[in-house]
């Protein structure tokens, strides 16, 4: 059943709102991660909007849906989510970076409330996802863990070791993303060192492979349905995305993989996200 | 190889500290539901398959990644557990480094590192399997707590202790069969506080893993042959440091000197000096231990002996250093 009208409509709002936070943030914060922070927005919208089971009130209820987002340099662009979901509130980002702030560029989990494991370094976040379904199996606890690598990410061989044990210990309760924007900081991926053919390498290890539009709602919608369903062979989702989606000088341009906006930019990337929204671009 | 001597690769290691470190854990295990293992395919040599054996729903072999092995540890502990991981002692502290940095100590989590073959007790594997560099890279980490017990008795002791003892712990084991220098397990083990294992005043050895029984028969035969006092404590937690332990072996016997199983920069003699430095107080020191190179390859007993952290070596250095002079400072009101 193809997803309703209003919900679309309220998920591209929540995604207009994320989109606009991460800018501001980004302003505030002198500097970020904003490229690979834009082209992850719909699936953590899609997220936690529809999908993870969590109660804001009680970040540490055991039973909880965890997150690992692998690509931590994206942080700028999971707090505002976090604060808009009411883990704490969005005032606090305007420290963002700055003395003592809880919110550096890569999020901390013993600081920032919402955020279930510390991730920056590229390659620990699929690791930890496997060992926090191997310790929900140990507990007999049914909840999932989501994990948001980068593609660039996917050259650390640390993946692929995690691959292969989510593979090997049937731990389908993973459900990992990759946002394939298709650049690292260097340049293209493929130009620096190519992941493709992708789908194949995760398919060789083992997994299901869905490839989607990672800018549609309904087709990360079905694809989540469908991983949520995996009983032996566990599922990544490959979500085709545009590094800085939404903000028209910033899109598919890897200079903006780390960037800062002064006034006049941070205007101009506001009326770029609504014009989108609105589908005039 | 001898008539009669054959054995496998599974059992060569007959009631080593890590025999003994399985069985404790199996122990703890069966009361205790938040135990888990993980190993990258070394459970047989470091000895937690027998864990494996007795709770295969609680234990995980990552295979040879471990990598990916200390990062499954940090996510099973933010998950609630608490894992008990063994491995090398090179590749918990080099392969995986970042990950337990990272992972583990940055997130303060509840990960037992109980890591074998520690220093050049596996000493015909050559440099690839020696480790005489990890507990100057795990004493860099913040949160982590270090021990490096003495014999099996301390293991056994250390690994239960270390249960309930709060965030990372690593903990380095050795291979062999190095004999007991406690007879029995009720002497008072508690992480952080040294203990003394031979009374003495003219000056003191403090010493770690294999060296400390070593320092216990080279203190009696000092005693013997010179009439020297050797006082031997065994630091067996290296972080945090027992200051108390090192201070009152500045003030009362004005000579120290390490020895370890461990690159003489960064590791034990390195901890010592720090808080000896910081004291303010003047004392003959000497740190012996691998001299900044990679070991040689042959057998432990060799190994150590060349290295002067044997008995023979142990007496040799404690001479040495009473030969060394240092400043007098006969005013200790003012600095300690």
């Amino acid at each position: 059943m193809p997803m309703p009208e209003f919900e679309l409509q309220t998920l591209k709002e929540k995604a207009r709102q994320l989109r606009t936070d991460i800018v501001d943030v980004t302003f505030w914060a002198g500097g970020a991660h904003i490229g690979g922070a834009l082209s992850m927005v719909e699936i953590l919208v899609i997220l936690y909007y529809k999908f993870l089971n969590i109660d804001p009130a009680q970040p540490e209820w055991p039973q909880r849906d965890r997150v690992v987002l692998s690509k931590g340099h994206a942080g700028v662009g999971y707090a505002p989510l976090l604060a808009r979901k009411g883990y704490f509130d969005f005032e606090m980002l305007r420290d963002f970076n700055k003395f003592k702030s809880p919110f550096g560029m890569h999020l901390d989990s013993l600081k920032v409330k919402g955020v279930d494991v510390s991730t920056g370094s590229l390659g620990h976040g699929l690791p930890l996802a496997a060992g926090l379904a191997l310790g929900a199996r140990v507990q007999k606890q049914t909840w999932r863990t989501y994990c948001i690598l980068g593609d660039g990410e996917c050259n650390e061989g640390s993946i692929w070791e995690a691959a292969m044990a989510i593979s090997h210990y049937k731990l389908t309760r993973v459900i990992t993303f990759v946002d394939r924007n298709k650049y690292c900081v260097d340049g293209a991926t493929e130009a620096v060192m190519g992941v493709e053919p992708l789908a194949d390498k995760w398919r060789a290890f083992g997994f299901d492979v869905l490839e989607v539009d990672g800018h549609s709602f309904a087709e990360l919608e079905v694809a989540i349905q469908r991983a949520q369903q995996a009983e032996t062979r566990p599922v990544v989702i490959i979500a085709h995305t545009l590094k800085g989606k939404g903000v028209y000088f910033m899109e598919d341009d890897v200079k903006w993989h780390y960037g800062g906006l002064d006034s006049d930019a941070l205007a101009r990337a506001k009326q770029s996200i609504d014009n989108m929204t609105a589908g005039k671009t | 190889m001898a008539e009669g001597l054959t054995w496998t690769v599974y059992d060569a290691n007959t009631m080593t500290q890590a025999d003994i470190y399985g069985e404790v854990l199996c122990a703890i295990g069966e009361n205790d539901p938040r135990i888990v293992g993980l190993s990258a395919d070394l459970a047989k040599s470091t000895k937690i398959a027998r864990f494996a054996e007795k709770f295969p729903g609680r234990f995980f072999n990552a295979g040879i990644a471990e990598q990916n092995m200390f990062g499954m540890a940090a996510g099973l502990a933010k998950s609630g557990l608490i894992p008990f991981v063994s491995t090398m002692a090179v590749f918990t502290t080099m392969r995986a480094a970042e990950q337990v940095r990272t992972d583990i100590c940055y997130q303060n989590l509840d990960v037992k590192i109980i890591a074998t073959h520690a220093g050049i007790s596996f000493g015909q594997a050559g440099t690839t399997h020696h480790c005489t560099e990890d507990l100057a890279i795990m004493r860099a980490m913040a949160n982590m707590t270090v021990i490096s017990p003495a014999d099996g008795i301390e293991t056994a002791n250390a690994v239960r202790a270390c249960v309930d003892y709060p965030g990372p712990v690593y903990m380095r084991i050795g291979r062999g069969f190095e004999p007991s220098c406690y007879g029995e397990e009720k002497y008072g083990f508690r992480i952080g506080k040294a203990v003394e294992m031979h009374p003495g005043s003219d000056i003191t050895a403090i010493c770690c893993g294999i060296t400390v029984l070593q320092a216990m028969e080279a203190a009696r035969h000092l005693k013997e042959t010179d009439g020297l006092s050797v006082r031997v404590i065994n630091m067996h937690t290296l972080k945090p440091i027992d200051r108390e332990a090192v201070l009152s072996a500045v003030h009362e016997t004005r000579r120290i000197i390490t020895f370890e199983d461990h690159n003489i920069y960064g590791g034990l003699g390195s901890a010592v000096a720090e808080v000896v430095a910081s004291s303010g107080k003047a004392c003959a020191f000497e740190i012996v231990g691998i001299p900044d190179c990679y070991s040689l390859v042959g057998y432990p007993e060799d190994l150590y002996h060349h290295y002067k952290i044997d008995m023979d070596g142990i007496v040799e250095k404690i001479r040495e250093t009473m030969g060394k002079d240092f400043e007098e400072d006969d005013d200790w009101e003012d600095e300690v």
